[in-house]
């Protein structure tokens, strides 16, 4: 169970300040989720050939310079290291990259893929893993946050959220699903790897499936309905989209604040309440079964 | 009098919680309220507290400026509290007696499983608005979410917009009135004719909510007492 | 001579015939009392390694063992201290009759133990009788109120039971009187059916907010316990702490009730010995046990059980049937005005027997023990079931005490599973301990 974070900016040049707004939205949610934190920030987007990586690389300790020039005998990249956590971007063929970071870094756990997110995910309490990534210093047009405390499966950095599937797309999750084993077993025949037991990687590969398939967000989120029980309040971002949808219960609280400057989304109020003119937004409760989709 | 220097209120006695813990706060009002001349007490910056102003038991003014996180005024006896902002999940839940006002609007659950006193939302309720009620009266200037009076035993609710679906499902004795379009009833609920009684009852609660509609507006919902008996078919053969 | 044979179907026994026939019949599933029926691994499949060379035992009735038994430390200013680890699980008013809250009250009083309200309210008796009550926060929050928040000793949020982990509680009409009607806020004679969820809350980051709203309501001096029916208890038992609790309670599915589906009693949650292990393998992988008490319930029976349950690592165990046994549930007889009077008419009338009874939920047992019905209730008078109950949580207790000196204990608690080994293999693997006379525990790598 958990507290999820989202911001969208709308005024450029507030777009610098994302990080700083957002990191007090993502402490807010620590009773919530004491135990990990990640966030997703979607940045510029990249020209069309080229693709970021966000690489984690846990407790082994990674020398990313090296790493760059072992990948430079491939192609051309760049490196923007944070710790154990780096971004790499290239213009070489995603499956070249992944397959050459399978063999050379197996080490290493491919957090997100895609020309405008960067993702970080650790274990430790929002305000640590905050610190540690250096997230008030983050500038973006949107991002989606989340702080975890676990229910079935294990507190690890590959079980916190957001989860990612394809590229550009992400998802947190605050409830719990009823029948995510079932919705995997469903996937897996078609070739979708799963990297952890967590339900809610379950709906973020299923909604990035059928998108894949050729639904668009709001199709898919339909067919997510349909198949997914359970309770759940999810938020989704993609390269220039926040969505937010919450099940026909809506047990698990979101709350929305909306002003000409910013969309912000969070379980609770108390993540909302230092955000500028914050008294003067539109503020509402999502209702369930209900698409909220803004677009950057 | 210096103009730089705020007087203190003779009227009003304010915690800031930005200032001052919620336990202390709370601290206060279970145990020295009345020892305060009769004074209203304000609380600013709530900015999203859960648990504020909860299990008072005292005939005290308590207003709140900015919006709460869950259970503001929960277990309230005697005293009215009016939260100038909107309030978060199970506003007022298990009051006993007293007035709550939520001038903004109130997440879900509000109300849930309150056994007396008086529940006033300005703006919407969300889903599960009196759930278990026991006794209380809710009344909601705006609309409800899905599942309002769900197993609600006792006590009256006037939603004054629409009602979202499976309204009063499992409803024991209470009452439920809507102005508004209700999307759906649930298990035993019914729509019955009102009666004088009914107007009576929806006028003396709109005036208490400060409300300007018509009763006549107004329809009644209530249980069909099907599920009283889960066998009723075989004649209580369990 | 008649040499017909007579095979019985396995599939079709005449348990599973009549199952059939009564479905068909009525259209509607069976409701019943008490727990699950159908045999499971338990404590009895577990027995103590005695002291002998190794270990050295204490004298069995003389030298001192101590039961003292402390709960709630974790966040409370004032926890609960009881003389004795055995406590009395919440039955409700309503489920039972009032002399029967009261005999309950007055022996745990006089045993230093405390009692635990249940579905639908505290009443003055059993305020009255017993000196430490826990107060339970149901789904249903019938007669819950803060006054009686405040004088209870400490409150125990209910998430489930052991007989029906993710059901509500039922209530059937026969039992709905003017009394138990007006403290559930129901109509008299309605069937009623307790929510299974919480109605304003639901998830353990939401309970983490309700623990702080009933400790501010409290001023942070009540213990809070936190009851769940067994099932995925691991993750339970973590995400409990998580929220805060500062007593856990795990009920296993042989725990008791008033009335249930009958395919909830059988079929759903696992069994007591199954959950006891993973509530403290919870604990432990939190560095939480002695932090966060531990209390299991669920078809605890006599004193081997509670030393079984302390040496898993519960800090105490919690009874309810076994309590109503004592009290008489099941006796060919009960005691009225100093006499013995048969009850075996009574238990024909019902379609049952001494021995098989658990007709709890239609409000006419012939003992007086689950019932509202003024002259049945009449049956089980304060002061004799106190005395019999007082007799057996002695028993007990002294079973526990000679149990924890013959392995060599001053104190009950010291007991350590390792004092324990398995009869079956099936009990091994649950309760993660060797089988008998082998290093060989079931399921885990190394043996």
């Amino acid at each position: 169970m958990c507290g999820i974070v989202g911001l969208l900016i709308k005024t450029e040049p507030l777009r610098d300040s994302l990080g700083e707004l957002l990191v007090p939205m993502l402490v807010g949610m620590s009773d919530r989720g004491p135990d990990s934190a990640g966030l997703a920030v979607f940045t510029a987007t990249l020209p069309d050939s080229y693709r970021k990586y966000s690489l984690y690389a846990g407790n082994y300790s990674i020398d990313w310079t090296d790493l760059t020039q072992s990948f430079n005998q491939l192609g051309k990249a760049t490196i923007d290291p944070h710790g154990n956590q780096a971004v790499l971007m290239t213009d070489q063929p995603p499956e070249t990259v992944k397959s050459w970071l399978k063999e050379t870094y197996p080490q290493l756990h491919l957090l997100s893929a895609g020309r405008t997110i960067d993702l970080y995910k650790d274990t430790g309490k929002p305000s640590a893993v905050a610190d540690r990534y250096g997230f008030r210093s983050l500038k973006g047009s949107h991002a989606v946050g989340h702080t975890r405390m676990a229910t079935e499966s294990a507190v690890t950095p590959a079980h916190a959220h957001p989860f990612t599937a394809g590229e550009d797309f992400c998802l947190v999750h605050n409830g719990s699903l009823s029948n995510p084993n079932e919705i995997r077993r469903k996937l897996e025949p078609r070739g979708i790897h799963f990297e952890t037991d967590n339900d809610t990687e379950a709906a973020c590969r299923f909604l990035e499936y059928r998108m894949r398939e050729g639904d668009d967000l709001e199709t898919a989120i339909q067919k997510g309905f349909e198949e997914l029980d359970g309770f759940y309040t999810f938020l989704m971002g993609t390269a220039d989209k926040l969505a937010l949808v919450r099940d026909p219960f809506a047990c698990k609280p979101a709350i929305v604040a909306e002003t000409d400057d910013y969309v912000a989304i969070a379980s609770e109020f108390r993540s909302l309440a230092h955000l500028p003119n914050v008294n003067q937004a539109n503020i509402y409760e999502p209702a369930p079964e209900e698409m909220y989709v803004w677009t950057v | 009098m210096d103009s730089l220097t705020i007087a203190p209120s003779t009227e009003t006695l304010t915690f800031d919680l930005s200032q001052t813990t919620l336990r202390e706060v709370n601290s206060f009002l279970h145990h020295d309220p009345l020892n305060n001349g009769g004074k209203k007490v304000a609380i600013a910056h709530p900015d999203g507290a859960h648990n504020l102003a909860v299990g008072i038991d005292a005939p005290i003014e308590v207003e709140i400026h900015g919006h709460t996180g869950y259970y503001t005024a929960g277990m309230n006896k005697q005293a009215t509290v009016t939260l100038h902002g909107n309030a978060g999940t199970g506003v007022a839940e298990n009051m006993m007696s007293g007035k709550v006002h939520v001038k903004g609007f109130a997440s879900v659950s509000a109300g849930a499983s309150a056994h007396g006193g008086l529940l006033v939302i300005d703006g919407d309720a969300g889903l599960r608005c009196g759930i278990s009620l026991k006794g209380a009266d809710i009344v909601v200037g705006g609309s409800v979410g899905s599942f309002s009076g769900f197993m609600a035993q006792a006590g009256r609710m006037v939603i004054c917009g629409n009602a979202g679906d499976a309204l009063g499902d499992s409803l024991y004795e209470a009452v439920i009135y809507v102005r508004g379009n209700i999307k759906s009833l649930g298990a035993d609920a019914q729509l019955e004719p009102m009666n004088d009684e009914d107007y009576a009852i929806v006028q003396s609660l709109l005036t208490q909510a400060g409300l300007p509609h018509n009763p006549q507006d107004f329809k009644r919902v209530a249980s069909a007492r099907q599920l009283y008996h889960w066998n009723a078919d075989v004649n209580q053969e369990y | 001579m008649n040499n017909l044979y007579r095979e019985e179907s396995a599939g079709y026994d005449r348990r599973i015939l009549h199952y059939i026939q009564n479905a068909a019949a009525h259209g509607l599933y069976e409701i019943r009392g008490l727990g699950a029926k159908r045999s499971l691994p338990h404590f009895d499949d577990l027995v103590f390694l005695g002291a002998s060379l190794t270990r050295y035992p204490l004298e069995g009735y003389r030298e001192k063992c101590v039961t003292k038994t402390v709960l709630g430390t974790r966040y409370a200013s004032k926890p609960i201290e009881l003389d004795i680890p055995i406590t009395i699980a919440g039955m409700s008013f309503g489920s039972l009759s009032a002399n029967v809250k009261e005999a309950l009250g007055l022996a745990a009083t006089e045993m230093g133990t405390s009692t635990t309200t249940g579905d639908g309210g505290m009443t003055q008796e059993e305020r009255q009788s017993s000196k430490t009550l826990v107060y339970q926060c149901l789904p249903s929050r019938y007669g819950f109120n803060p006054d009686d928040v405040r004088k209870a000793n400490a409150i125990e949020v209910v998430i489930g039971q052991g007989a029906k982990p993710g059901g509500g509680g039922m209530l059937l009409g026969q039992k709905i009187n003017p009394r138990v009607a007006a403290m559930r806020t129901l109509p008299e004679g309605v069937d009623q059916r307790s929510a299974c969820r919480h109605p304003d809350w639901t998830g353990p980051d939401d309970l983490t907010i309700k623990i702080q709203e009933l400790r501010e309501l409290t001023d942070w001096e009540k213990p809070i316990y936190v009851k769940v029916g067994a099932s995925r208890t691991y993750n339970d038992v973590k995400l409990a702490v998580h929220a805060g609790a500062d007593v856990i309670v795990v009920d296993g599915m042989q725990g008791g009730t008033a009335a249930t589906q009958t395919v909830f009693i059988e079929n759903v949650g696992i069994p007591t010995l199954a959950a006891l292990r993973q509530a403290v393998e919870a604990l432990e992988d939190m560095d939480m046990k002695g932090k966060v008490q531990l209390i299991i319930s669920g078809g605890i029976r006599t004193g081997a059980d509670v030393a079984k349950a302390l040496a898993m690592g519960a800090d105490a165990v919690s009874i309810g049937q076994a309590v109503l046994m004592a009290l008489g549930c099941n006796s060919e007889s009960y005691i009225q005005d100093g006499e013995h009077h048969s009850a075996i008419d009574d238990y024909l009338e019902l379609g049952t027997a001494p021995g098989y009874c658990h007709h709890c939920h239609t409000g006419k047992c012939p003992v007086g023990v689950t019932t509202q019905d003024p002259m049945l209730e009449k049956r089980l008078e304060p002061e004799v079931g106190a005395k019999r109950l007082k007799n057996y949580l002695k028993t007990l207790n002294m079973e526990l005490t000679t149990i924890a000196r013959a392995c060599g204990k001053q104190n009950v608690h010291h007991l350590e599973r390792e004092d324990l080994v398995a009869l079956t293999v099936e009990a091994a693997a649950m309760a993660k301990l060797p089988l008998a006379g082998t290093s060989w525990i079931p399921g885990v790598q190394g043996y």
